[in-house]
């Protein structure tokens, strides 16, 4: 009986321990490396900066790692940020709208393009992949077509840049950026709800085995629809820190931020296929991008280098992934 | 209501059922009492599913009554079913193998924790806990499911049915994966759910398991009820008579006599990792070879190192008697072994695909014209087969997806023979195939060996292994366990050598 029974034997053990420890080994040896090559490296004010460029990019893969968990994709996550950004300035500088009604008025949007994504992959039937990367080119001209392919300049309107580059003095530790605490905020507000609510529960669920779910009276519609909205919404409040971080909403940002995302999150554990991840490995993985991106730039290297270096990163990466796969023989 | 209604659970009274073209379901009346276990036979394509698939909410009957506890009622989902007390267990586990066990009996009727939204983790997995000690199981509900076998994973979605409060569960296949000993353990847990008054419809193509463990059997034929009765009032051959709606005098071919053919196959000292181990045997042209043994013995991996699909570590193989380099599928396929998976719709079928192409596939670079296909001569290659075979498809050009399991695997048998092999090796050919096309495969391979075919053939049903072969060696943890006539052997004896009781049998 028990030569077909698997037990829960050290591989599966270790396997587990890897696939949760990898991201984490290597972001520490990637910055031991980059410390003992430059001194500027491990200076406080460098290391702040690392996690403060990429607030955004955290926000971004935390929607994306729950479209992900639920066997789905966001392509349409640079496009909907970049939206956002245009949108949100615009709505102060040449509407005239405050900085909360303009806020709350993108966050929408960003929703209400997520719902539109969801709709046309559940109703419209479309793979995920497809619908997406239609919102991908939709929302990037629309875009253009806000802006008139100009920036739109943010200069002066100090509430809105402050969650770009402005800090506050907590008690432990001292003077922290804004837009670092928004982005902690998220990925914790999004790691309880996945590890302790009904709706997470059902996020993995959906993602295991859609049609189990759904035979088990798993509201899988419902789930999917806030999933993709989720993703949506949380592009616009990436979007819009990346817009008070450049004092101007760019035409051009975010370009390519969805990829950056899907690096992030797979480097971090969460399958592609659905079901298995979580939101602190995936950030894990963006920082460690953050990380490879600014030790990089520290070494002077040039860019094709840089870029050459990162698809590597993904590729090793993954490919560890592989083998601890099959050393737990799963 | 009279008095018959009350002591029945559920009745099922005069069910039409038509879907374009089909006429699904015709009149069939059946019922179910408390505390039995009511086996529900026929060939597929008999209407059991769609019979099931009724009560469970999945379909709507075009007319007809579900009378349940002695009131008509309406099942609109399988929501509305389990809010009832009816659970089904579907032959595709429907398990998220990723989640632990407690998660899974639970998904989708989480108990609620204090912040409304949040899942009482604690009072979860105390229930689960509970459920599954109710049933004799004794695992870990915090254990992700794809950690259990699949007798286990059988007994947890039992667990979840009762956790509905079921009072009647249905039960399709549920034993097709599993083997003897497993299903052992799942027979005796269905004993001690009937003796506490739970209902059970049992689906299975195996007679001896419904011998074994049904009370009474109703029996459909091309949609239309053909018998209940009490198992005690029915042999194998009135049910066999009752399924197939004619005498089958036997469902074993006959043996045609001692094989004298010249050793087609010989493997000698064949390893590979810890599945396959010191592997020796000889394969005669005009034999069918049986393997038994447990599921994880080795079987499988044995025919796919012979066939390439996995390189061997160690060993020799001879074809013909001269020793051949096999170290991927297409040198296997040069030297004549064709090889029929288990899996039918994952490594033997392109589903999508017509029956013409999945037929002719191997032999496309010879059916083409300048660089095109020739779809003349495929279909007239495909069609050859399919009368040959008796192939049941409306045309060539229907989608192989839409055959029942015994014809794809005509099919897929189909395509081996088009290339003339002196070695099929086929795993088990015959699993989820209603018992007339079960003895069509039977006869194709008897025909085939006497073409001069050597056969392997890897069964987990003994019966089968006992009937069809003319020797069967049996597996146990990668090595080979022992030899036997299966004309002197008994089902005991193969056991005891597939469960490593001793450590060489032989009966010959």
């Amino acid at each position: 009986m028990t030569s077909h029974v698997r037990d829960l034997s050290w591989q599966v053990v270790v396997g587990g321990m890897l696939r949760r420890g990898i991201v984490l080994i290597v972001l520490v040896g990637l910055m031991t490396y980059f410390a003992s090559q430059s001194d500027r490296f491990f200076q406080s004010r460098n290391l702040v900066n690392i996690l403060e460029q990429n607030a955004a990019l955290m926000i971004v893969t935390v929607g994306m790692t729950l479209t992900m968990l639920i066997a789905g994709i966001d392509l349409s996550v640079g496009s909907v940020a970049a939206l956002a950004g245009a949108i949100s300035a615009g709505l102060i500088v040449n509407n005239g709208f405050s900085f909360e009604v303009s806020v709350v008025v993108t966050l929408a949007l960003g929703f209400a393009i997520g719902l539109l994504n969801g709709g046309l992959i559940i109703w419209g039937k479309l793979p995920p992949f497809i619908a997406t990367l239609a919102m991908l080119g939709i929302g990037r001209g629309l875009t253009l077509l806000y802006t008139e392919g100009r920036p739109i300049s943010l200069n002066g309107v100090d509430q809105y840049t402050f969650y770009g580059r402005g800090d506050v003095t907590l008690p432990v530790f001292g003077q922290t950026p804004v837009s670092v605490l928004v982005a902690l905020a998220v990925v914790m507000i999004v790691s309880v709800i996945l590890s302790a609510t009904r709706f997470g529960l059902h996020i993995y669920a959906i993602g295991g085995s859609e049609e189990t779910a759904r035979l088990a009276g798993v509201p899988v519609t419902r789930v999917k629809m806030i999933v993709y909205g989720s993703s949506g919404m949380l592009a616009a409040l990436g979007g819009m820190l990346l817009t008070a971080r450049l004092f101007s909403a760019q035409p051009q940002a975010a370009v390519g931020m969805e990829l950056d995302a899907i690096a992030a999150a797979v480097l971090g554990g969460v399958s592609l296929f659905g079901g298995v991840g979580n939101v602190i490995g995936a950030v894990t993985g963006g920082l460690l991008i953050g990380v490879l991106s600014n030790g990089m730039n520290l070494l002077r290297l040039a860019s094709f280098l840089q870029q050459m270096i990162q698809g590597t990163v993904l590729v090793v990466a993954v490919a560890i992934d592989m083998i601890i796969k099959r050393i737990e023989g799963v | 209501m009279n008095q018959d209604d009350k002591q029945t659970l559920l009745r099922l009274q005069n069910i039409h059922k038509s879907f374009p073209g089909v006429h699904a379901l015709n009149d069939v009346t059946m019922s179910v009492l408390p505390g039995e276990i009511h086996g529900l036979l026929g060939e597929n394509g008999a209407g059991k599913s769609t019979l099931m698939k009724i009560l469970n909410g999945v379909y709507r009957a075009d007319s007809g009554n579900i009378v349940w506890q002695g009131n008509a009622i309406e099942i609109h989902s399988p929501q509305d079913a389990q809010r009832n007390g009816i659970s089904m267990i579907h032959q595709e586990l429907a398990l998220v193998g990723y989640l632990d066990a407690g998660k899974n009996i639970f998904l989708g009727r989480e108990p609620g924790g204090i912040i409304p939204g949040t899942i009482n983790w604690g009072r979860m997995y105390a229930d689960a806990g509970r459920i599954v000690d109710e049933l004799g199981l004794a695992i870990d509900v915090r254990r992700p499911v794809r950690f259990f076998s699949l007798a286990q994973q059988q007994m947890i979605e039992v667990a979840k049915a009762l956790s509905l409060e079921a009072r009647l569960i249905i039960m399709d296949e549920p034993t097709s994966s599993l083997t003897d000993r497993e299903v052992e353990t799942l027979f005796s847990q269905m004993r001690a759910l009937r003796d506490r008054g739970v209902s059970i419809i049992f689906i299975s193509h195996r007679l001896e398991e419904i011998f074994a463990i049904c009370d009474r059997v109703t029996v459909l034929r091309d949609g239309a009820w053909v018998a209940t009765s009490p198992i005690a009032d029915l042999t194998t051959d009135t049910l066999i008579k009752y399924m197939v709606g004619r005498e089958v005098d036997q469902i074993f071919e006959p043996r045609t006599g001692s094989i004298s053919g010249q050793v087609i196959l010989e493997v000698k000292d064949l390893n590979r990792g810890d599945r396959v181990k010191n592997i020796t045997f000889q394969l005669r042209q005009g034999e069918i070879l049986g393997i038994a043994g447990l599921v994880g013995a080795g079987r499988t991996e044995t025919l796919e190192t012979i066939f390439g699909a996995h390189p061997a570590s160690s060993g020799i193989i001879r074809v013909n008697g001269e020793q051949v380099r096999i170290r991927r599928p297409d040198q296997a396929i040069k030297q004549g072994i064709g090889f029929v998976t288990e899996d039918r719709k994952g490594q033997g079928l392109f589903p999508a695909m017509t029956v013409a192409i999945n037929i002719a596939i191997t032999r496309l670079a010879e059916l083409v014209r300048a660089v095109l296909v020739n779809r003349g001569a495929v279909n007239t290659l495909a069609e050859d087969f399919i009368a040959r075979l008796d192939i049941r498809t409306p045309s060539a050009q229907q989608k192989v997806q839409n055959l029942s399991g015994g014809n794809q695997q005509k099919v897929i048998i189909s395509r081996w023979m088009t290339l003339n092999p002196r070695v099929l090796m086929l795993d088990e050919p015959t699993r989820g195939i209603d018992v007339g096309a079960k003895h069509e495969i039977y006869r194709l391979m008897r025909q085939l060996a006497s073409e001069g075919v050597g056969i392997i053939m890897v069964s987990s049903e003994l019966p089968e292994i006992l009937g069809v072969s003319d020797r069967v060696l049996v597996m146990h943890e990668g090595r080979i366990a022992g030899e036997f006539n299966p004309q002197h052997a008994t089902q005991d004896d193969l056991m005891t050598a597939a469960t490593g009781m001793v450590q060489e049998g032989f009966r010959l």
